[in-house]
């Protein structure tokens, strides 16, 4: 028996119409059934129109000071340390002045700017470059600027971390988990596989905190509403000389740097 | 009809073999899953009750999984109000294995049955097993 084009167009159709009408009947079953359940946001969270972070770089003296605020994101975290540079998983690391602000070096540099840490983080781009090719959207600009890293979602293809011009994010080429020192249990790790970076401690904001290395800087690091003209980043940025990194690249970093000494607030 | 023999000896040899798990297993009854509720923290419990209906769980708790790690990670919520109107924090790790923390007496218990692994465990962090 054959079907001239006539019949299979009629049939294709009516399937078509039966398929679409039987799967939305089984979500409407499915929907009813927890019709009064409901999710919210935290009424005590911190919350924003456009967060920031300054760093102020003349507040950070000893290599303790760089290494108490380092060691409490990693530890939130659960960051592994492979102690291997190749390797390396970072959240929030430092950087020489020429690699963090390329192009601003020059050969007559104030010595205590040459030879002195910058700690970096991802800028969290008004324009993030990393978001615009991640092919499964696993990273994304959240409303209030926060660029999020979904691991549900990462498939360790790798171009989030060709696009970003910071190398703020970090790739697991081995199984982590027997890499980090003491298990943050709150939190979970990642695997073998998928890319991670600092996501300016969203879960922290959802629960009423401020950042992990902002609550261990004592006072360099401070964060705040961008949008908001009382907030104290806003006060800080009024009062002082900033500077992005790579801002000629136009991705618009959140990230803000005060590199000279005069005291501020 | 040639080799008749050689066919028909080739038919009964593959049916045993296919039909090898089914016999290979007759009168052994695998045992039932029994996920334990006993843990410490669900007998502090005045109702001995789930986030939501028992039978809700067993059926849909793996969609229920998946609503609150989109709602988390990518709404930024972070309470959930059930169909009581009681509220939980969202949390795989914090909330479910909170009560739940005889991982292996429970979430194992039936997943082993049915053999499901959920990927979840490569990165969210397990509970100790206290063996109570
Ligand atoms: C407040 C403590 C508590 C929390 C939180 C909790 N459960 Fe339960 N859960 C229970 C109790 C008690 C039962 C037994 C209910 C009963 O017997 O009526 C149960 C039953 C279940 C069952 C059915 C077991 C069976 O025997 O069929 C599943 C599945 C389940 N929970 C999964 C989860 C998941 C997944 C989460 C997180 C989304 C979770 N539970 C969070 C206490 C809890
Ligand atoms: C009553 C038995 C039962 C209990 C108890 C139970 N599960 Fe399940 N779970 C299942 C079954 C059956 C499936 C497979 C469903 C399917 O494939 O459609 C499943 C699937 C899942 C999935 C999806 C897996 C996948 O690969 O898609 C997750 C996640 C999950 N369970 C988490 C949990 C957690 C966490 C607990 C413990 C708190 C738990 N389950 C306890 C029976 C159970
Ligand atoms: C690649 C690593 C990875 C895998 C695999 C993974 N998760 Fe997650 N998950 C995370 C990270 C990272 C977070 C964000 C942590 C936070 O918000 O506390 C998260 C958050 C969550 C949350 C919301 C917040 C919380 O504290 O629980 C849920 C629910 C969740 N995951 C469920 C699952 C389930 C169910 C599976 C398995 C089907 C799974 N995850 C597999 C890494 C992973």
């Amino acid at each position: 028996m054959s079907i001239n084009r006539r019949q299979f167009l009629k049939i294709a159709g009516i399937s078509t119409i039966v398929g679409l009408g039987g799967t939305t009947a089984v979500d409407l079953l499915q929907r009813n059934w927890l019709e009064a359940a409901q999710y919210s946001p935290n009424p005590k969270a911190l919350t924003a129109k456009r967060w920031a972070m300054v760093v102020d770089v003349s507040k950070l003296k000893t290599e303790d000071d760089y290494k108490k605020i380092m060691d409490a994101c990693h530890r939130e975290h659960n960051v592994p340390d492979l102690g291997n540079p190749k390797d390396e998983i970072k959240w929030i690391w430092k950087e020489t002045y020429e690699h963090a602000f390329p192009g601003q070096e020059h050969e007559y540099l104030a010595e205590g700017i040459k030879h002195k840490p910058f700690l970096v983080l991802c800028n969290h781009c008004d324009n993030p470059s990393c978001v615009r090719v991640c092919p499964t959207k696993a990273t994304f600009k959240r409303k209030d600027g926060i660029v999020m890293m979904d691991m549900h979602r990462c498939i360790g293809c790798r171009f989030c971390m060709a696009a970003c011009p910071f190398g703020a994010r970090s790739f697991n080429w081995k199984d982590p988990r027997p890499f980090i020192k003491e298990e943050n249990k709150e939190f979970p790790a990642r695997m073998r596989g998928v890319v991670e970076k600092c996501t300016f401690c969203y879960e922290r904001l959802a629960k009423g905190l401020k950042p992990a290395c902002v609550e261990a800087s004592n006072g360099a690091l401070v964060f705040g509403d961008l949008k908001d003209p009382e907030s104290e980043a806003r006060k800080i940025l009024r009062l002082n000389y900033t500077i992005r990194r790579k801002s000629e690249l136009g991705t618009q970093p959140s990230v803000y740097y005060i590199i000279g000494g005069n005291d501020h607030a | 009809m040639y080799n008749g023999i050689k066919i028909i000896i080739g038919l009964l040899i593959f049916a045993a073999l296919v039909t090898f798990p089914f016999y290979s297993k007759m009168g052994k009854a695998t045992a039932k899953p029994d996920p334990k509720v006993d843990t410490p923290e669900i007998q502090k419990l005045a109702e001995k009750k789930c986030v939501e209906p028992k039978e809700f769980m067993k059926t849909e708790h793996m969609k229920m999984l998946n609503d609150w790690r989109d709602t988390v990670v990518r709404e930024g919520n972070l309470i959930y109000v059930s169909s009581d109107g009681k509220k939980y924090t969202i949390s795989l790790q914090n909330t479910c294995m909170n009560c739940h923390s005889n991982k292996k007496k429970f979430c194992d218990e039936c997943h082993n049955y049915s053999a499901v692994i959920p990927y979840c465990w490569d990165c969210h962090i397990e509970p100790k097993e206290n063996k109570t």
